[in-house]
């Protein structure tokens, strides 16, 4: 890959560049508790929360982990969990 | 072909500007910048310029505007002195590196505290290494010359940085002098409308100054110096080109006044420039082996060039009205250090002279000299600039 003038590049290169590495915490969704609200798609600053036939998917590509899902759940149906094995 | 008229150095600026066709110019007054913006906002009021004029709530703002309007693909244009180009400070940078091709005036003043309106050139100095291209200008004839190459050279293909023509403050913006104008058609013929490489387009949207991650930022930094460097030779054609129109050569990157067989070669920028060749012509006619150099283009640094014309000299002595404290001056740092290493290259003195608007004379430029000889005679080198006319007795 070359680099450009000003490093100006063509929309979505954003997707090539994934952030997900940079979480300490992971968002993990209990589908039991969750009453499919929306409001953690609206809140992800990375759009990384998206939602197929009601079920709330995180695309741990590009989730930095932080944690805004988790804390906006009205129903506490989101928990973080650190990233250890 | 050209016309001939007395105008105040700030009118020739923006009529020069005018003849580029700007279409965008932010401002925000700064002494002593403001007569230049001030005479297009009345030039765009009374419909003699169409552009779009933003007044704007600071130097940052004006940067900001200049920089989108330029990405936009509008030639554009501002001005700014002293604490408003240090504001404008971190939009350069980022502006250099979006590689946006527009002018802009920094007319020199020294930088607050303690406060002052008077010329030195330490405000300017401060954005050597911001990417931004530098000419220095010795007289209002060449002010208005070089704004009209700085559009060109800036918007060049294989260029493509802003460009920053350095004018004193008060000597050259507030006096009146004979200036030569260039007919529109001549300039129109010169300048053909700006045709940037990348633009912002809602049909074709890009994102501009994208993330650069530890493995593409240096070639990014590089491709800038690269482009600076091999502008050397574009803006030398650029400058001899229109020096072909108007039949007034101001010189290359440099130009080098009666430095034949000179052992003492003077180094200067802006309008000391004019004393330092009356101050040589009256040594020369004492039998003394002095010579002078102008920078015209100090970044990109003509290293080339300068080493050329002081190769056979003895003493280069650096006068300059900047300071970078805690070191000397910059344009005598730059030339030592690539000069270090150089067989029989000569010594150079660094004299820090006219910080804050202190006068620059002929008794001035002569104790230079005395000093640069007595270097030559003694064949030591001084360890640390030399500060002219300094007063030890009110120090506190």
């Amino acid at each position: 890959m070359k680099i450009t003038l000003g490093a100006v590049v063509t929309g979505g290169t954003s997707l090539e560049y994934k952030t997900g590495s940079w979480r300490d915490k992971r968002p993990v969704i209990h589908k039991d508790l969750c009453k499919a609200c929306d409001l953690c798609e609206m809140v992800c600053p990375d759009s990384a929360v998206y939602v197929v036939d009601k079920i709330y998917i995180i695309e741990y590509d590009y989730c930095k982990g932080c944690g805004l899902c988790a804390y906006e759940c009205p129903t506490d149906a989101i928990e973080m969990v650190l990233e250890e094995k | 072909m050209s016309h001939i008229k007395v105008v105040e150095g700030s009118e020739a600026v923006a009529l020069a500007v005018k003849a580029c066709r700007p279409q965008v110019i932010p401002s925000y007054p700064i002494s002593p910048q403001t007569h230049i913006v001030e005479r297009l906002a009345k030039m765009v009021a009374d419909g003699e310029l169409e552009a779009e004029y933003v007044r704007v709530e600071s130097e940052f703002s004006a940067a900001s505007v200049i920089s989108g309007s330029s990405a936009a693909a509008s030639r554009s244009y501002t001005a700014s002195s002293s604490q408003g180009l240090l504001l404008m400070t971190e939009v350069l940078y980022a502006s250099a590196g979006l590689r946006l091709p527009f002018v802009i005036t920094g007319v020199n003043r020294s930088v607050s505290a303690p406060i002052s309106i008077q010329v030195d050139h330490q405000d300017t100095i401060s954005l050597r290494d911001s990417g931004v291209i530098q000419f220095y200008v010795e007289s209002t004839q060449e002010a208005y010359d070089t704004h009209i190459a700085a559009f060109k050279v800036a918007e060049d293909t294989s260029i493509l940085l802003p460009v920053m023509v350095c004018m004193d403050g008060w000597i050259l913006t507030h006096s009146y002098e004979q200036v030569s104008f260039m007919e529109q058609e001549e300039v129109d013929r010169f300048l053909p409308p700006f045709q940037p490489v990348n633009f912002l387009d809602v049909n074709d949207p890009k994102s501009w100054g994208s993330y650069a991650d530890d493995d593409v930022l240096m070639e990014f930094r590089y491709s800038i110096h690269e482009a600076m460097q091999h502008g050397k030779e574009r803006i030398k054609e650029v400058f001899s080109e229109l020096a072909r129109i108007t039949g007034r050569d101001h010189g290359g990157l440099i130009e080098a006044y009666r430095t034949e067989g000179a052992e003492v070669i003077l180094v200067a920028m802006g309008s000391m420039v004019g004393t330092a060749k009356d101050a040589v012509d009256k040594l020369r006619s004492d039998g003394r082996k002095v010579g002078l150099i102008k920078i015209r283009c100090y970044r990109p640094f003509p290293y080339e060039d300068i080493w050329e014309t002081i190769k056979d000299a003895k003493v280069v002595a650096v006068m300059e009205a900047n300071v970078s404290m805690g070191s000397e001056g910059a344009v005598g740092m730059d030339l030592k250090a690539k000069l270090s290493g150089k067989a029989d290259a000569p010594l150079v003195i660094d004299f820090i002279a006219g910080l804050g608007g202190r006068e620059v004379n002929e008794g001035t430029i002569d104790e230079i000299v005395k000093k640069a000889e007595e270097v030559l005679n003694s064949g030591l080198p001084l360890q640390e600039s030399h500060w002219v006319g300094l007063n030890p007795t009110i120090l506190p």
